[in-house]
């Protein structure tokens, strides 16, 4: 069935059931996927997923929800029923409405949807970047993590009052993680990962030279000494920090007690004044963009903190009406919806007069720790209490020189961290999770072995 | 009971498409492949979540698949799909030949698939005993409700989800199984909050094949263990950072040996060469107090199985013996790549991963020491009673994170700290593993890997690591 005869079905089923109001969300893809190993082809994968999630709302407007792979006419009828004894329990002290916005206008990106170039192809190209990979550097003995991938999928949202939105779109993906080893030292690995709307597009050249570049970078280490440092995060680990900590700007998060923020924090000062961040879902370099969210409400650029105060909250349809106002398009598809942000730009304002500009990456040659990637953000932050400590890839610049971190962890305080930025660079990097420049960042707790 | 009415029960598959079966491997094996499996799958799943004193979502959801492997070599093709007519089971079966650009005219033999091993048969009334979502709504209500035994406490949750799998696997080794696997969780979490101090605390709890667990399960008890929890760490300082050594807690404590060890003990960690353990088979890498195994077959337990995602009955495997590496965890393609013998550990979260070597319960056995043996022979250190979440890299750095912590001075615990993270190369910790306590205690969680998320048990007794790298501030 295709996603106009499955709303047909749907409301043939409703009817026969008797249910007067409902919506779903679908997603039907298609994925190909390639490992190798010293040339080897490794594991080749090919899938085809559906899945469908249905809400029903009762006589007394309550919504319950089924999720399912099932798509045929039992399927759906079977989902229906489910939904519909769930929304007995639904929740009685929040309800859940059709978006206002679910028939509005939507943005669709102008981009080709490409073909699949097929697993041979696929395979010809990772086995190619791999030899490369290997051969860059005479210390790389392996690329253990790697993998080349296509997708071709199709969104959909309709509900029982017309609005039916659809679109469909391609997307590939290549990770090139290399294993460097030097005799009587600790073996280092690092890695790139490169988004396209298709293989071709993929610049395979900057993945391994950016993987290659990493990895032997990294070569030269040593440990550090536990102290306060001034850090300098690249933009993929800054970006991360804020996605980690983006309840503060989730007004589900906050209904829900679990944010930094509250209600009222509209317009509370949480950074310095020269910090900017949006959320721009349909920004042009975002490849993954989808143009509406789980309740059909269009994608738009939002901004979240202006000039180091917090302009907006991230909102579903159910908590802008709480907070009186309208949704965002961040909304999953759920009788509890969830929200979560798509992509964060981080910019310099206008309001940039007191940064230290002397502090660049490139060029500054007093001491500083450069972050060039958190890792296990699901361990080390609590989101809830402000509170990170994180592993992390990086060096200590010290006297011009630059020493790869051998183990170490960095730990803070978002509020601390976002009121003591010292200098945001004028020159954002596009990453596979938002743009942002390096921001600059004074005092914060490194843990290290020495 | 409501339950009744959320959930299909219907056993999908039975035993009635064995020609089917047979006729798609025969398929494969006739196109050149060396070997065929096929892993059908049927859910039927159900979550609840009761906040502050309202149930705020209950979420069914069901679903089929199959996923189709085919070997050639050493190398497989792996297909899933959601199309389970023998047409869409046909093609997938192309789909992979075509993959692996199999050509050859060289063809394996497959005798049929073997008498049906059915381990689902005392099994099929699972659903008819699981609660229903009322009594289900009810208890975490009740959860919930003795959470709040504080103005301080500002939020208050309990969930619930049950997880019903059916699966048949078919091999062309004539592997041909059935079972029907029932995990069930469920978790409390609460956050306090005074003026600028927050804390929270969170305990899960989980089994597997046992119904009736839910009913059994002491929620007040939880509920005590979760207040008390995020009440002393409420005031809690942040730890000073450095290298010390440290008392892990038992039950979830095992989460360090899982992190640090285990994971570069399964097969696919010497597939890719990042396993330090790779050639230290008989070799000494931990403290010879450390023993530490993995098994399948603790009855209840989170991680337990009958029969793993590739038709082999889990085997207890010893993983080391007093310090010795003894095996490694092996899956099929594990086995045909690195020559260590299957161990029963080919796991999968769906039909949607192919199988790969995975942890099912994994522990550090007992040793003879009290939890007060080991806490008196530090005289500046940390007693971690909680633990979050943690992971291994490529090159064998772990870390994971203390949720509950506490200052040990001169041999007694002091106060709450928070913000400690540990971190290390798993070569170096486990010779540091030097007492192992005598109250062994297992704990439920989810492992993420190659194959997905997966239910496991961790565990050990309290075990002292002499000295490891705690981050804090």
């Amino acid at each position: 069935m295709n996603s106009r005869e499955i709303t047909t079905q749907i409301s043939k089923a409703a009817d026969f059931l008797n249910l007067k109001k409902w919506d779903y969300g679908a997603s039907f893809s298609n994925d190909y996927s390639v490992q190798v190993d010293k040339g080897e082809a490794k594991q080749l994968k090919a899938s085809q997923k559906q899945i469908l999630t249905i809400r029903v709302w009762n006589q007394s407007n309550l919504v319950g929800i089924t999720t399912t792979s099932d798509i045929s006419e039992s399927g759906i009828k079977k989902a229906l029923k489910q939904a519909n004894i769930a929304s007995d329990f639904g929740n009685k002290n929040e309800t859940t409405e059709f978006s206002p916005l679910a028939k509005d206008p939507i943005k669709v990106k102008d981009f080709k949807k490409r073909n699949p170039v097929g697993i041979k192809k696929l395979l010809t190209l990772l086995r190619g970047a791999e030899v490369k990979l290997i051969e860059s550097h005479e210390s790389i003995k392996s690329v253990p993590y790697n993998g080349l991938s296509e997708s071709f999928f199709e969104r959909v949202y309709a509900n029982s009052e017309g609005a039916f939105r659809s679109y469909s779109k391609s997307q590939a993906a290549l990770y090139l993680y290399a294993r460097a080893e030097e005799k009587n030292k600790k073996p280092r690995s690092s890695g790139s990962v490169k988004l396209g709307y298709g293989a071709d597009d993929i610049d395979i050249e900057s993945c391994i030279k950016e993987a290659s570049n990493k990895t032997i970078s990294h070569l030269n280490y040593s440990t550090i000494k536990t102290d306060k440092y001034l850090i300098c995060f690249s933009p993929e680990a800054f970006l991360t920090i804020i996605n980690a900590f983006s309840s503060m700007f989730n007004a589900r998060s906050i209904i829900d007690g679990v944010s930094l923020s509250n209600k009222n924090s509209i317009g509370e000062k949480l950074s310095t004044e020269a910090l900017n961040i949006y959320d721009d879902g349909l920004h042009e370099k975002n490849i993954s963009s989808t143009p509406f969210d789980g309740e059909g409400t269009p994608t738009k650029r939002l901004c979240l903190i202006n000039k180091g105060r917090i302009e907006n909250f991230i909102h579903s349809e159910s908590t802008a009406r709480i907070f009186k106002t309208t949704p965002t398009g961040h909304a999953g598809l759920g009788s509890k919806v969830s929200v979560s942000p798509d992509w964060i730009v981080v910019e310099k304002s206008e309001e940039n007069f007191d940064l230290k500009t002397s502090l660049d990456h490139s060029t500054y040659e007093g001491e500083f720790v450069y972050i060039e990637e958190l890792n296990a953000i699901h361990a080390g932050v609590r989101a809830s209490q402000g509170s990170f400590s994180l592993p992390f890839d990086g060096w200590l610049y010290k006297n011009g020189k630059k020493i790869s971190i051998e183990s170490a962890t960095v730990a803070g305080d978002i509020k601390y961290l976002l009121k003591n930025i010292v200098n945001i660079e004028s020159s954002q990097e596009v990453t596979t999770s938002g743009i942002s420049p390096h921001i600059w960042v004074d005092e914060l707790s490194i843990t290290g072995d020495a | 009971m409501l339950s009744s009415q959320i959930k299909s029960n219907e056993i999908v598959f039975g035993s009635c498409n064995k020609d089917l079966l047979e006729e798609i491997i025969f398929y494969g094996i006739g196109l050149g492949a060396d070997f065929v499996e096929i892993f059908l799958e049927n859910t039927d799943n159900s979550s609840v979540l009761a906040e502050e004193d309202f149930i705020t979502n209950v979420s069914p959801s069901f679903g089929r698949g199959a996923g189709i492997r085919i070997f050639k070599g050493e190398k497989d093709g792996f297909v899933s799909t959601n199309n389970l007519t023998k047409q869409g089971l046909m093609r997938s079966v192309s789909q992979a030949i075509e993959m692996l650009d199999i050509t050859d005219n060289k063809r394996e033999v497959f005798n049929g698939l073997n008498e049906h091993r059915d381990y689902s048969l005392s099994k099929k009334k699972w659903i008819n005993e699981v609660p229903s979502i009322n009594e289900i709504s009810e208890k975490l209500l009740v959860s919930t409700k003795s959470l709040k035994k504080d103005n301080k406490i500002i939020t208050r949750k309990g969930s619930y989800s049950r997880n019903l799998q059916e699966v048949i696997i078919a091999s062309s080794d004539g592997t041909y199984v059935s079972d029907i696997r029932l995990h069930q969780t469920v978790g409390l979490n609460v956050i306090a909050s005074d003026a600028q101090y927050r804390s929270s605390g969170s305990r899960r709890f989980g089994s597997s094949g046992m119904p009736n667990e839910f009913r059994l399960w002491d929620h007040e008890k939880a509920a005590n263990d979760v207040f008390e929890s995020s009440m002393n760490m409420l005031y809690a300082d942040y730890v000073d950072a450095g290298q010390m050594p440290v008392v892990l807690a038992n039950k979830f404590g095992g989460v360090i040996f899982h992190e640090a060890c285990g994971h570069l003990l399964e097969t696919t960690q010497i597939e890719r060469g990042t396993t330090p353990f790779e050639n230290k088979l008989n070799e000494k890498i931990a403290h010879e107090s450390v023993t530490a195994i993995d098994e399948g077959i603790s009855e209840g337990s989170f991680g337990s199985l009958s029969v793993d995602d590739e038709g082999m009955e889990p085997e207890k495997s010893v993983l080391i013996k007093d310090g010795i590496l003894k095996k490694f965890i092996s899956d099929r393609a594990g086995e045909l790549r690195t020559g260590h013998k299957r161990t029963g550990s080919g796991r999968r979260q769906n039909y949607s991963f192919a199988a790969a070597s995975r942890m099912r319960n994994t522990y550090i056995a007992k040793g003879e020491h009290s939890k007060e043996d080991l806490i008196n022979s530090i005289s500046d250190g940390l007693y971690c009673k909680s633990m979050g979440g943690g992971s291994v890299g490529a090159t064998g750095q772990f870390n994971f994170a203390v949720e509950e912590g506490y200052l040990i001075k001169n041999g007694k615990l002091t106060s709450p700290v928070k913000g400690a993270t540990l971190i290390g190369e798993a070569k170096e910790v486990m010779p540091k593993i030097s007492m192992c306590g005598n109250d062994l205690e297992l704990a439920p969680g989810f492992c993420g890997s190659i194959s997905g998320s997966v239910n496991v048990t961790v565990g050990q007794p309290h075990i002292k690591v002499d000295s490891i790298t705690v981050g804090g501030r």
